[in-house]
Order: structure tokens, then C-alpha cells, then sequence
């Protein structure tokens, strides 16, 4: 198969997998007469589903372009969730500004002209070190540390980690060339749908909390099961991927589990900041860090281990 | 239709830097006759609260601010009378005019926007001390709504002295609609609308 019959065979089972969704979803509601909460949401989730489905086949279409600019619009959604959540000052505003305005455009301008040796720098070294320069400048020492720390945190997980998924574009594989979008599908595909197993498992066979201090829903069957099945899907996957399904089996694994604890620190920060979610852009999601929590985790690591033992 | 399009070109643009949502918590959007009551800490407060009003409440609402904010420029004065068709207030007239002022736009049926603060908030403080004009115009007129908005962020959004916004997410809560009680004096009602409004700025009536 061409890469374009893979992408399109690809669309077409999620595609399917969706219309299934919507349909049960359907029967559920009219059985339940609309009275459910938990059917409720579950019908919201899946119209999300359709939403972010509809949005990464207009970026593919687009190609290279296009995934950058959605990935930079989510690092842009994202980044304004978490730090109107975060106890910033007004002696932050110049380093905010520019933490928006010139860090995140920046970041993704490298990735636009393959700029690896800087792109993977930019943030953890210059961005960190003249944010709190700027802010120092303003003279306000009033819990000076906590606000960088949370600027810079903000940063590191909203764009340099997000930022990751279309930096898949800008490795060359070895007998692998022009294919880069299906890494991000398969790292977007395996890690989603490790959430939403988990979810499912859970429901179905949820008996022990795994984590009750930071997400009472989250048990150790949903765990189990939901990363075992999702890193099953990953292997079944492998066609799409430079990986045998040995090696497709394992890295998906090791994406799903980055993932699950990728929710465990966002639901930690949550609990701190005394918030239920993110934000409130996507009906029955919460905001756009709620969805990407996992992807976050995962996209560095995936990454780098690709880079590491695919690329020459 | 000058107005038409720069109304919605200011909602537009309230949207896209402040992403407002806005918490519908002690009443829904209905056509009925309001005082909104808001916290004030920005230039940005009542068209953030403009915005999140639905259309056809926003052709009756009108903010009520200080004259001579609105004839600093020919821009400002269209905005002014035009689109937002503010009551304008002379300064240094007294209250007795500003309250008429109100009292004729609430009689014309408009709902109103007021800042009982007076002045913009730029202190640490939640919330200044409340002037007393919001319990003359709801005794006056006793059978308007009065409803508490609480503004979030659009401090942070643009702080005093700064020229460029960031783009943080504001957040608007209506509270439940309050009126004048029959015994109830200027200090009690006063209190009451305050804490009402306090009470909606805490983020854990999510």
C-alpha cells in the first residue's frame, strides 16, 4: 500500500469506529430517555471525538503546515488554560506576554524549518532563563520562585511537550521518508484510545483504587486493562509505523504508561490549584489540557526514543 | 449599521482575547428589566459583560460611566452613544443627577450596567467599599432585578499601566436577582449586595 491507502485506510476504521459510537451512543440515550448523566456525557465525549477526528484529517490534508498550525493553536489554547489557573502577578504580565507571544510562535517556527538542535533547547534553556529575567527587571520578590516556576511549568507542558507531535514531521527514517504523519497518528491513536479503555475497563471491572488521593476514578483493572488492550492496538498498528509489532508493542506501551502518569501529575496540579478541570472549551472534555494531558507525557519520550534507535 | 458592525467587531474581539464564558449560577438570560452590578477593575468590565449577554438583551442594556471617559475622542464618543448608548454621567453633577439620569433610562426600559465601587478597583483589595447609588436607584425603582455580576481576570488580562493584553480566560457569574426590602435601610441592602457579589468570587461554586 501507498502511504496515501494507509492514511485512508486508517481514516477509514476510526471513521467507522465513530459511526459505531455515535449509534450505541444513540440507542443508549433513547433507551435511557435522556435522563442519564452518564449517557449524557458519554454522547458528548463521542461528538468531541468527531471534532478532533475532523480537525486532524483538515490538518493532514494540509500536510506539514496544517499539523503545525493545529498543534500551535492547541499549545496556544492550552498554555492560556493553565496559566489563567496559575497565582501570577502583575510583574509576570511582560513575561507572560512574551511567553505567548514570542516563545510559543518561536517554538514552532523551529519545528517549521527543522531546526533540531535549537528546538529542543529553546524552551528549557533560553525561554528559562530570560522569562525570569524579565520578571526579576519589575522588582516584585513577592513569591517570586512559586510565579516563575509556574510560568515555566506552563510553558514546558503546554507547548515544548505538545510541540513534540509535530516535530515527528522532521525525522528522517530510513526507507520510512514522506510517512512521518502516521507517527502522529499513531502516537494520537494509541494514546487517546489508552484513555478511553482505560475508562471503559474501569467502568466494566473497576474494583481497586489505584491513585484515590488524585483521581478517585481511576482504578487498578481500568489500568491494566485499558494500557494492555491500547498497547495491543498499537502492535495491530505496526503496518502504519517504521516498527516490527514486537517493537510496535513496546513502544506503545511505553506511551500509554507515560500517558496514564501524565494524568496523574495534571490531576495532582489540578488538585492543587482546587479545579475539576481545565478549562471549559469542549462539552463533556473540560479544556484542551484535559484532552492532552496524556498526549503531553508521551509525545517527548515517543520522540526521542524513535530518534534515538530509527534515525541514523 | 455602522453600529451593527462595530458592535459585533468589539464582541469579536472580547471573545478571541478573553475566551469569556460565562456562569449563568442565580438566574438565566431573560428579557427582563435588570441592574447588573459589577466588580470594576478594567476598561474591558462592561464589554465583557456586554458580550456575554445574548443579543437581544444587549440592545436594552446600557452601561453607565463618567461623561467626559466617553468625549476623549470621536471614536470614543460614536462608541459611546452609538453602540453602547451609554447613560453618560457629568461629572461633579451630584447624585440627584446621575440618579435621574438612571431613573429616566430605566423608565425608557433599559436595563443598566453599573459599577457600585465609583471608581476603578486597582488596589489588592477583591473588592472596594460600595458607593450608596445602587440602593437610591433600587428604591427608586423597586421592581427592576438587581443582579450581582462577578468579573474574573480581566485584571490580569490587562493590569493598569500596561499597554498589551494577554490572552487569559475570563470568566463572568451571575448571581441571583436581589431587591430593596420593604424595611430594609441603605447600610443593610448595601451589605447584602456586596456579600452577594463576594459570594460569586469564589471559584468553588463550580
Amino acid at each position: 500500500m501507498t502511504t496515501q491507502e494507509h492514511t485512508l485506510a486508517l481514516f477509514a476504521g476510526i471513521l467507522g469506529l465513530l459511526v459505531i459510537a455515535s449509534a450505541v451512543g444513540g440507542v443508549l440515550a433513547w433507551r435511557s430517555g435522556g435522563n442519564s448523566p452518564t449517557i449524557a456525557n458519554l454522547n458528548a465525549r463521542i461528538k468531541a471525538w468527531w471534532v478532533m477526528v475532523a480537525l486532524i484529517a483538515v490538518a493532514f490534508v494540509f500536510g506539514k503546515t496544517g499539523v503545525i498550525v493545529l498543534f500551535g493553536l492547541s499549545s496556544f489554547l492550552a498554555l492560556r488554560e493553565f496559566l489563567t489557573l496559575t497565582r501570577t502577578r502583575r510583574g509576570d504580565h511582560i513575561a507572560i506576554a512574551g511567553a505567548f507571544f514570542i516563545v510559543l510562535p518561536a517554538q514552532y517556527i523551529l519545528i517549521g524549518i527543522d531546526w533540531y538542535g535549537l528546538y529542543s533547547i529553546f524552551i528549557p534553556v533560553y525561554a528559562f532563563l530570560v522569562m525570569p529575567i524579565v520578571a526579576a527587571l519589575r522588582g516584585d520578590t513577592q513569591n517570586f520562585l512559586a510565579r516563575i516556576a509556574e510560568v515555566q511549568w506552563g510553558l514546558m507542558v503546554s507547548v515544548f511537550c505538545v510541540s513534540h507531535v509535530p516535530a515527528l514531521m522532521t525525522l528522517d527514517i530510513p526507507g520510512y521518508e514522506g510517512r512521518q504523519l502516521l507517527l502522529i497518528a499513531f502516537l494520537v491513536l494509541v494514546v487517546q484510545s489508552s484513555d478511553v479503555l482505560q475508562y471503559v475497563w474501569g467502568k466494566l471491572f473497576g474494583r481497586h483504587k489505584i491513585a484515590p488521593l488524585l483521581s478517585p476514578s481511576k482504578t487498578v483493572e481500568g489500568f491494566v486493562g485499558g494500557v494492555l488492550s491500547a498497547s495491543a492496538l498499537g502492535a495491530a498498528l505496526w503496518w502504519i509505523t517504521p516498527f516490527s509489532p514486537v517493537h510496535a508493542f513496546g513502544i506503545a506501551l511505553l506511551i500509554t504508561l507515560m500517558g496514564f502518569f501524565g494524568g496523574l501529575v495534571m490531576s495532582a496540579i489540578k488538585r492543587d490549584l482546587n479545579v475539576k478541570d481545565w478549562g471549559h472549551m469542549i462539552e463533556g472534555h473540560g479544556g484542551m489540557l484535559d484532552r492532552l494531558d496524556s498526549v503531553i507525557f508521551a509525545a517527548p519520550i515517543f520522540f526521542h526514543v524513535v530518534r534515538f534507535w530509527w534515525t541514523p | 449599521m455602522l453600529e451593527r458592525i462595530a458592535a459585533t467587531a468589539i464582541t469579536v474581539f472580547a471573545r478571541l482575547v478573553t475566551g469569556v464564558r460565562t456562569n449563568w449560577l442565580g438566574c438565566r438570560p431573560e428579557p427582563v428589566q435588570r441592574i447588573y452590578f459589577a466588580n470594576h477593575s478594567s476598561h474591558g468590565d462592561f464589554v465583557l459583560i456586554w458580550t456575554s449577554l445574548p443579543q437581544a438583551l444587549r440592545t436594552v442594556t446600557r452601561p453607565v460611566a463618567g461623561a467626559d471617559y466617553w468625549q476623549q475622542s470621536a471614536a470614543r464618543r460614536f462608541i459611546g452613544e452609538r453602540v453602547f448608548r451609554a447613560v453618560a454621567i457629568p461629572r461633579g453633577g451630584g447624585a440627584q443627577q446621575a440618579q435621574d439620569l438612571m431613573c429616566a433610562a430605566l423608565d425608557g426600559g433599559a436595563s443598566l450596567i453599573v459599577f457600585p465601587e465609583g471608581t476603578r478597583n486597582t488596589t489588592e483589595e477583591t473588592l472596594l467599599p460600595f458607593r450608596s447609588g445602587l440602593y437610591w436607584l433600587a428604591k427608586a425603582r423597586p421592581d427592576v432585578e438587581c443582579v450581582p455580576v462577578w468579573i474574573a481576570n480581566i485584571s490580569r488580562v490587562l493590569p493598569k499601566g500596561e499597554f498589551l493584553p494577554i490572552p487569559l480566560l475570563c470568566t463572568l457569574t451571575f448571581g441571583a436577582p436581589m431587591k430593596v426590602g420593604a424595611e430594609e435601610d441603605k447600610s443593610a441592602f448595601i451589605d447584602r449586595a456586596r456579600t452577594a457579589l463576594l459570594a460569586l468570587s469564589r471559584p468553588d461554586h463550580d
